[in-house]
């Protein structure tokens, strides 16, 4: 896998300091577990974090040092499911196998992917030649590509990359015309769609 | 507003707060030793900034101790995953810490679990000509951020320590969301540029 397009450094620095909208933050998980590049950016904005843990004001604590496990016990390494841990990293090592595809019309079927936290998730599959109709967003909007590609305005993306695009963009992604593309999408505040063929979508986007 | 309340020491330096040095040693004989009293150290280092840092974040006093208390018991059972792609011992604790919070607001699935839980990216023994490169790098970062602008300062303290969105800076700052996504750029290439001749 090549990773040409990557996350922008706000998005970076939103996931670092911990406040990225929880949809937008599963997605960009997943791209930082499957990009070196990104991780490595990462801990450049980490780094800002622990800087300011060493300069903040120390509260004393109360209790005194807690139990440790008994001498012996090995360091235990990764939670269970490691590099899986992601949910939408999950579903693609599985194949979809657990994914209810739902379908749109226009060859587009979607998953919504309930999650705590603001904005909305979802998987969306586009059979070959497929386009998601034009819109814009009120916010941050984040797409990655899982299977296949997608080509919009603003580029190509292939496996692993992740589209970071800002409420300014406008665009109109069509997906591979070999192989379609299966993708996780991550808005903000819910899309915004023009014209007639809009309210077609709408329903199913504005989860 | 709030005021003049940027919290950066003027003059910073290896000895202002923390020697990263001594930090990663302690944590290389909890990896390889389970040394309790390393950790005790450790703890006593850590446990009060990090629950400052969480009361900065808006937990409430005891909320915040139990969590700095987690933070410190995952630094234990996950020494031995510590090595320097993860940034200094500081920027580590300082990930574990904000995961758990996040964890907490959510009580949900963790999905901000994967970048501390990456095992692949660490060795077990991380070799300790690279930490000391790596706490160089953290003191150049602390240093280079202490000059920055006070307005981006104020972004990053906004973002890091209270936790509020790009937008959320922008509507409590009353500038452009432009602005504020300036600002964190202006800052990030500054941090850059300080550490350009340890590359």
């Amino acid at each position: 896998m090549t990773i040409t397009h990557h996350l922008g450094s706000e998005t970076l620095m939103s996931f670092a300091a911990g406040t990225l909208p929880g949809a937008l933050a599963a997605v960009a998980g997943a791209h930082i577990a499957l990009c070196r590049h990104c991780r490595d950016e990462l801990v450049w904005f980490e780094r800002i974090g622990g800087a300011l843990l060493d300069d903040v004001a120390p509260l004393p604590l109360t209790a005194g040092v807690p139990a440790l496990p008994a001498p012996g016990t090995p360091p235990s390494s990764a939670p269970a499911g490691g590099n899986n841990a992601n949910p939408i990293l999950r579903l693609e090592a599985q194949n979809f196998a657990l994914v209810g595809w739902r379908r749109i019309g226009l060859g587009l079927w979607h998953h919504p992917l309930p999650l705590p936290g603001n904005g909305t998730l979802q998987l969306i599959k586009a059979a070959p030649g497929a386009s998601v109709p034009e819109h814009g967003h009120g916010g941050a909007e984040l797409t990655l590509i899982l299977r296949g590609a997608l080509t919009d305005a603003t580029g190509s993306y292939g496996q692993g990359d992740v589209a970071d695009l800002d409420q300014e963009i406008e665009h109109t992604p069509i997906a591979d015309r070999k192989r379609g593309c299966v993708c996780a999408v991550a808005n903000e505040v819910p899309t915004r769609f023009h014209g007639l063929l809009a309210r077609l979508f709408q329903p199913w986007h504005g989860l | 507003m709030l005021g003049n309340w940027v919290s950066f020491r003027a003059v910073p330096g290896p000895l202002a707060g923390m020697n990263l040095n001594a930090m990663s040693e302690l944590l290389a004989r909890i990896a390889q030793e389970r040394d309790a009293a390393a950790f005790h150290e450790l703890y006593q280092s850590y446990g009060p900034r990090v629950k400052a840092y969480l009361v900065r974040r808006g937990a409430d006093a005891a909320t915040a101790e139990d969590l700095a208390q987690e933070t410190l018991l995952a630094v234990w059972r996950r020494a031995g995953l510590f090595s320097s792609a993860k940034g200094s011992a500081s920027t580590w604790i300082f990930s574990i810490a904000r995961n758990l919070w996040i964890d907490r607001l959510r009580r949900e699935v963790p999905w901000q679990e994967l970048p501390a839980a990456h095992a692949e990216a660490t060795s077990p023994d991380p070799s300790p000509d690279t930490l000391l490169a790596e706490n160089e790098v953290q003191i150049r970062v602390r240093a280079a951020l202490a000059e920055l602008p006070a307005q981006q300062q104020r972004v990053l303290e906004l973002a890091y320590l209270q936790g509020l969105s790009h937008g959320e800076i922008a509507a409590r700052l009353g500038v452009p969301l432009g602005t504020v996504k300036s600002r964190v750029r202006m800052a990030y290439q500054r941090m850059r540029a300080a550490v350009e001749d340890l590359k």
